[in-house]
């Protein structure tokens, strides 16, 4: 409780009118100005509050007059965003490949869209610029496992790879070693064999067990001559590009206990134009057909 | 009338008084729409509770931490939205517990990955991230596949959840360990798994053993795949 409020000779304003041992002190207001923007504020939140949501009510929160939501703004910005290459992508989903190919402008599109989507999706497999790694094939060569046509890249993006989605591309190679199709001593002979065929074969070793065990075993999937066969996904062994490393090790691994890769079926997470995109963007890395 | 808060300023158990006031206001804001939580999460169709599988994967994820540097948490943002794909759902996290959202992002947002890559993919990247993201900062978890998972009291982990509200039955429970198996087994029958936990993901067993790796892949591949938004009404999330 103040009790002695006093007028300052000094500063001539009043004193707060408390005192402690001897030392007073002045009553200073806050400046006009700084309490009218204090009031303001408070006048400004009443607003905020009757315009945006605020008061929880169960289920959500009073709406507002201007009925604003941050996911409803969020997926108008996206769409609004996607509305800006609308046309072009719906035309890219509606016309054919060679049409898309024919079109300059639609074509830069097409391959603008693919090159970003691939580096957010498929890049973390396939590398920076579609150069593979071990287990996941290169993309700038023209060796394929199941095609390297504009439709058949689309339908490997759309579908997958031994995936979740029922029409994904589907194919075993057997377990020679784990089953026991084959000895240990087969699958070398085998493994002398295959490299001859990419020339990597020390020279001198006989090859001609391992060259019958191949056409009875192997030649059924991979062609007589090595030279693959994409309905069953696979790879022409007659070739510089192995997938799994082209070392006897690395071969002798493969057929002992096969590895096969998946890749997801990408429907569920792009759209069709999306998926055309990527795979004209794929084709163009070097090895389209 | 002045207010002559001198009354509340000299009197201790008036000044407790008001300030209890003050404090119950806004623990009223804040807790009472609790009771209604029910209600304040999405009524969208999918989300299941975890499989022993994943629930064991989901420990060793919060063991290791990687939510230090991972979020699982898309936000309403457009680039967000273009980048990890829709928003996140209060739906796809009720039974999370706890729940891993959050926005500090040293490495990606989690809350989708599940199918974006193969198991292959996971399996290399966890043994040694920079194998497959050259200039990744992870450090590498090789480890978890040299550990055998400790699943043999994977029935209490599911009876915990089940204490504080994620709906297994006893069914559920009483199977958490045959579940827990034939998932950590691509080439088991999983019908009667698939059949009380949809769109689970087999691991792909790269031991003779149940890895830790196993369970933290199965749990990786299930995030952020329930929910179909083809088949979600987007007015409805619009809160």
């Amino acid at each position: 409780m103040p009790t002695k409020i006093e007028k300052d000779v000094i500063s001539g304003r009043d004193t707060t009118g408390h005192e402690w041992d001897g030392i007073r002190e002045l009553n200073t207001p806050l400046p006009k100005w700084w309490v009218y923007v204090y009031l303001a504020t408070i006048v400004w939140a009443l607003g905020m509050f009757v315009l945006y949501p605020a008061i929880p009510l169960g289920t959500r929160a009073t709406t507002g007059l201007l009925g604003f939501s941050s996911r409803a703004q969020a997926m108008a910005g996206f769409q609004e965003m996607n509305a800006l290459h609308a046309t072009q992508m719906q035309e890219i989903g509606r016309v054919s490949f060679a049409d898309i190919e024919k079109n300059h402008d639609l074509m830069e599109v097409a391959l603008t869209a693919g090159r970003i989507t691939f580096a957010n999706n498929c890049q973390p497999c396939h590398g920076p610029n579609g150069e593979g790694r071990i287990g996941y094939p290169a993309l700038d060569t023209d060796v394929w496992r199941w095609g390297g046509s504009l439709d058949a890249i689309q339908q490997t993006i759309t579908h997958g790879i031994r995936s979740a989605d029922p029409d994904a591309r589907n194919s075993q190679m057997p377990n020679f070693g784990g089953d026991k199709l084959l000895t240990p001593a087969q699958i070398e002979d085998v493994a002398d064999y295959v490299m001859t065929l990419y020339g990597k074969a020390k020279p001198g070793v006989d090859t001609s067990a391992g060259e019958k065990l191949f056409g009875d075993n192997c030649a059924p999937c991979h062609g007589a001559k090595a030279e693959g066969n994409r309905d069953v996904g696979a790879p022409p062994l007659a070739s510089r590009v192995h997938l799994y490393g082209d070392s006897r090790a690395a071969v002798v691994a493969q057929i002992t206990h096969p590895r096969m890769g998946v890749m997801p079926n990408w429907n569920h997470r792009l759209s069709p134009a999306t998926i055309k995109a990527v795979a004209l963007y794929v084709h163009s890395l070097g090895g389209g057909e | 009338m002045r207010f002559r808060h001198e009354i509340l300023e000299k009197n201790a158990i008036y000044l407790l008084l008001a300030s209890l006031v003050a404090v119950a206001i806004g623990g009223m804001v804040e807790i009472i729409p609790q009771f209604f939580i029910e209600n304040t999460i999405e009524p969208v169709k999918g989300v299941r509770p975890y499989t022993p599988l994943e629930l064991a994967g989901r420990n060793i994820y919060i063991r290791e931490g990687c939510y230090l540097c991972h979020s699982q948490m898309i936000r309403a943002l457009r680039d967000e939205i273009e980048r990890y794909g829709h928003y996140s759902l209060a739906a796809e996290s009720m039974y999370d517990h706890p729940f891993q959202w959050g926005s500090k992002r040293i490495g990606p947002d989690l809350a989708r990955v599940g199918g974006k890559y193969s198991n292959d993919w996971h399996y290399a990247h966890l043994r040694n991230p920079q194998s497959m993201v050259p200039e990744s900062l992870m450090p590498h978890y090789a480890f978890l596949e040299e550990t055998p998972l400790s699943y043999d009291r994977i029935d209490a982990d599911l009876r915990t959840n089940k204490t504080v509200g994620v709906p297994y039955d006893d069914a559920d429970i009483a199977n958490a360990k045959a579940d827990l198996e034939s998932q950590a087994n691509p080439d088991a029958d999983h019908t009667s798994l698939l059949k009380r936990y949809p769109k689970a993901v087999a691991a792909s067993h790269t031991k003779p053993y149940i890895s830790e790796m196993d369970a933290l892949v199965a749990y990786l591949q299930m995030l952020g795949t329930l929910v179909d938004f083809a088949d979600t009404n987007e007015e409805k999330l619009d809160r």
